[in-house]
């Protein structure tokens, strides 16, 4: 990080410490004895780190009840909602004001589970005072449900001071703005543009863009991700590899270097940007990686316009062959497992599920479906959608019901955000639940999935890595009540959405694959192989 | 005459009963507790001893049973009704035998040896005539009546003995005796609770609201993440609509998958559950088993184009086998699943089983 002390923007976002994680983003250049000052502090917060080296928790607690405390003006509620939130008065000055202090989703979740981590400690700590290790446990409980922010290949403990820090000031060095996601349609094409080439939206907020840092598909994309328009691994991937392919026709390589090396790096900032929009999926992070290992292999003989061409054609192959045509092996595989007057269980949406059960239906196999849905995403009504309209007979139920309705089903199908490596399947939050309970009464689970998803990480619970969606999606009105409605009113209420789930290798029975059908536990045989391959 | 007007205002009263346990039982999840159900059903049968006609216990019996029957029959998933009715017939019964002075031991239980030996049948045909009879069972009514206030606070009373400091204790749906039971040990406790919200009825919103006021750590998670945060999870603590006769529940939906995760997990499942909820039915897949209510809390209207070709359920009720539990609180103590066999033996007697 050597080269980053000497730049001078980066100085004044790095120099965070307790006081100053506000200003991590500013427009403008700030003064030489603004910089000083700053250089300062962060000095002095290193040593006031080292100073107070007590129990690690009551610390980072510190830390972060201090942090809040600043910020708190600036970010009311949308200080623990994530991104698709309108952001509320305070944001409509911001035309107005120079500086609006942009805060970005990881840091305003971290906010507000250090606030409440701090307002836990302080009450356990005034109680139990000299049970400080296992008054741990309940504050653990919280901090270890936090999110981590990307998964490969910078992990980020989100409650993690130092670690954040380090982020920022990598963001910074790419020239990556934070910025706070607002519900609104960015469309590239109709977006007009401010005084000082910023991108101005419809609402009243301005985001702090350079359009020439950021490529306005990636920035397209990330507002779609983060607003939940294109969801499931596949969409996500695929409107990746796309928007890239614009990145790559829209490149032109700066003088004195190389293609191969400058589009890589030129691609590392909206990778984090995106990141930050929401976490990267298995699938897209092996998608990235094959990416930027065609890039470094492009000879540096080659002429930028073929350079290009070889690109755009790698990531329509890859397209092709991982996603589309694996789709088509897998669909020739399970439908030898799909008999005639099956009944059989999906959950959720699953595209290739999906895929799945229209073909099977018109090779003509008689088949009744049940999908299994559960709140607060209620994915399970587009995928019913798409199967009343093929004429498939279905049955609808939630996953509170499941007890009910299993025993009528006669198979199980579920597909696969990720494969781990040490077996277990990573999918949508519910599907461990519908695994278990299709093992108690013995029915058959078979998941389907492209090989392109499999990834190297390991873990065995569902809290590491996982996604944190928005809590107030739980909410709901009934019978004219609302009963969670004020949560945050309530200090010691919280709610809890996770998205992910991870379901342990002993209750799948089928892994199906476009290399064939395989147990869960082969998911390393077949990473060594790819990786052999290539 | 004012025989005739008691018994229209006796009959009157227990139209009225009917038609709130019909009404009650229509809403998605009951609107009343089953504790004001039980003790309004004994009440009821109080009155009914009081100012019915009749001149011997066997009487009494006939009018209980029939009344017993056309309450069951007006909610049938509402077990605590047919509970309360058995009860006060084996205190007649008990009552019956004290007056004539025989032991109380002597017509309980059937077996093998009473089958072999006693030839006959001891068929009593309750026609004896007592006058304080009527005295000493309404006397022993309103000890029923007692004990059915006090049970929330007996089973509350042991929270302490299974709640320890810093656990996470995980719930699913509303059960006003587990928030009592919780509320009590977090008088002395911190510890931390997860609510499982219960959809379609979200009756765990309810319950998070209200345990979280009494400054108890909670956390809402959406049931498809019961097996997910199950791994953190020390004790799962569940009430109950009904317990079967053998040991195992009849439970709101989604029960069932939290006991399966808690097996997995090694976590004990205890549930608490005051007595009067002990039914003598065994599980079985009739049509009483299940209850649904309207599909449209699963499937709205607005769904209106796939709506006619799909079948949408809602039941409301999950069964949960014995194996899947550890422990039964209840207001009389603590039990095993094993045993209730036994229990139910004591409250009621097997010819009252079928009403």
């Amino acid at each position: 990080m050597a080269d980053s002390v000497g730049r001078q923007s980066d100085s004044i976002n790095h120099a965070t410490g307790k006081i100053n994680r506000l200003e991590l983003f500013k427009r403008k250049e700030l003064t030489k004895e603004e910089k000083q000052r700053l250089r300062k502090e962060k000095k002095q917060h290193k040593k006031n780190k080292k100073d107070d080296r007590g129990p690690p928790e009551k610390e980072k607690e510190k830390e972060k009840a201090s942090v809040p405390a600043p910020s708190k003006p600036a970010t009311q509620s949308p200080a623990h909602k994530a991104a698709p939130v309108p952001v509320n008065a305070s944001a409509s000055e911001s035309p107005v004001a120079a500086e609006k202090p942009a805060k970005s989703k990881a840091e305003l979740r971290a906010e507000r589970r250090a606030r409440q981590d701090s307002e836990r400690a302080s009450k356990q700590g005034k109680k139990e005072g000299g049970q400080q290790s296992t008054s741990s446990k309940p504050k653990a409980t919280p901090n270890e449900l936090q999110p981590v922010v990307k998964r490969l290949p910078d992990h980020v403990q989100v409650d993690d001071p130092v670690a954040l820090k380090k982020l920022a000031k990598k963001l910074e060095r790419q020239q990556v703005r934070q910025i706070n996601i607002v519900m609104l349609c960015l469309l590239s094409d109709c977006c007009p543009l401010t005084d000082d080439g910023f991108i101005q939206v419809f609402s009243e907020i301005t985001l702090h863009i350079p359009v020439t840092v950021i490529h306005p598909s990636i920035v397209r994309l990330g507002l779609q991700y983060s607003q939940g328009i294109i969801a499931g691994s596949n969409a996500r991937s695929v409107a990746l590899l796309h928007a890239f392919k614009q990145v790559i026709q829209d490149y032109s390589t700066p003088p004195n270097e190389e293609l191969s090396r400058d589009l890589v790096n030129k691609l590392s900032p909206y990778i984090s940007f995106l990141s930050q929009c929401r976490p990267l999926s298995a699938s897209m992070g092996n998608a990235i990686k094959y990416i930027k290992k065609e890039i470094s292999n492009i000879p540096s003989q080659c002429k930028e316009e073929e350079a290009k061409r070889i690109l755009q054609e790698c990531i329509d192959s890859y397209i092709n062959e991982k996603i589309i045509l694996a789709s088509e092996a897998i669909s020739k595989y399970a439908i030898e497992k799909i008999s005639d007057g099956d009944v059989i269980l999906v959950y959720g949406c699953s595209s290739l599920v999906n895929h799945i059960l229209c073909e099977a239906f018109e090779k003509q196999r008689k088949f009744r479906v049940i999908v299994v849905d559960s709140r607060p995403r209620l994915e399970g009504r587009e995928a019913l959608r798409r199967l009343v309209k093929k004429g498939i007979r279905c049955t609808y139920v939630l996953i509170s019901a499941l007890s009910y309705i299993l025993p009528e089903v006669s198979k199980v199908f579920l597909g696969a955000h990720a494969l781990l490596a040490n077996g277990y399947v990573m999918s949508r939050v519910g599907t461990s639940q519908i695994a278990l309970v299709a093992k108690a009464y013995n029915v058959p689970v078979l998941v389907c999935c492209e090989t392109y998803k499999f990834c190297e990480r390991v873990q065995t619970d569902s809290f590491v890595s996982n996604e944190l969606d928005d809590p107030d999606d739980l909410i709901v009105t009934r019978n004219g009540k609302t009963h969670l409605e004020n949560w945050q009113t309530f200090k010691s209420l919280g709610l809890l959405n996770l998205v992910y789930d991870v379901t342990p290798p002993d209750f799948v029975d089928l892994v199906i694959t476009d290399l064939g059908m395989i147990p869960c536990t082969s998911v390393p045989v077949v990473l060594r192989v790819k990786n052999v391959d290539q | 005459m004012p025989g005739a007007d008691k018994e229209t205002e006796l009959s009157e009263r227990i139209e009225a009963f009917l038609s709130e346990l019909k009404r009650c039982g229509s809403g998605a999840g009951s609107l009343r507790g089953s504790a004001e159900t039980a003790r309004e059903t004994t009440s009821l049968l109080r009155r009914i001893t009081a100012q019915a006609r009749w001149s011997n216990a066997g009487d009494l019996m006939e009018i209980i049973r029939k009344e017993g029957r056309r309450m069951t029959a007006g909610q049938p998933s509402e077990t605590t009704v047919g509970n309360m009715v058995r009860r006060v017939l084996k205190i007649i019964r008990e009552e019956y035998a004290r007056s004539r002075g025989s032991t109380e031991e002597a017509d309980q239980q059937e077996s093998l040896h009473k089958l072999l030996t006693s030839g006959g049948s001891s068929e009593d045909n309750f026609r004896q005539h007592f006058t304080h009879l009527k005295a000493n069972v309404i006397e022993a009514i309103n000890e029923l009546l007692t004990e059915l206030e006090g049970t929330t606070d007996n089973i509350s009373m042991q929270a302490l003995e299974h709640i320890h400091s810093n656990e996470v204790i995980m719930t699913i749906g509303r059960s006003r005796t587990v928030e009592a039971f919780l509320k009590d040990a977090a008088r002395k406790r911190k510890f931390h609770v997860i609510v499982a919200e219960c959809a379609p009825f979200c009756q765990g919103h309810e319950m998070a609201t209200s345990l979280s006021k009494e400054d108890i750590e909670t956390t809402v998670i959406p049931d498809a993440a019961i097996f997910a945060v199950m791994s953190r999870v020390n004790k799962v603590i569940i009430g109950t609509q009904t317990v079967l006769a053998n040991g195992g529940l009849r439970a709101v939906n989604g029960t069932h998958t939290l006991a399966l995760a808690a097996k997995h997990h090694s976590t004990p499942l205890i549930v608490c559950a005051p007595m009067f909820k002990l039914s003598p039915q065994f599980p079985n897949e009739e049509d009483t088993f299940h209850k649904f209510v309207s599909p449209h809390e699963v499937l709205p209207f607005t769904e209106g184009e796939i709506l006619s070709k799909v079948n949408a359920h809602c039941p409301v009720f999950d069964y949960v086998p014995p194996e899947l539990i550890t422990l039964f609180i209840s207001n009389i103590g603590g039990n095993a699943p094993s045993y209730i066999y036994r229990l139910m033996s004591e409250l009621y007697h097997p010819e009252d089983h079928e009403l």
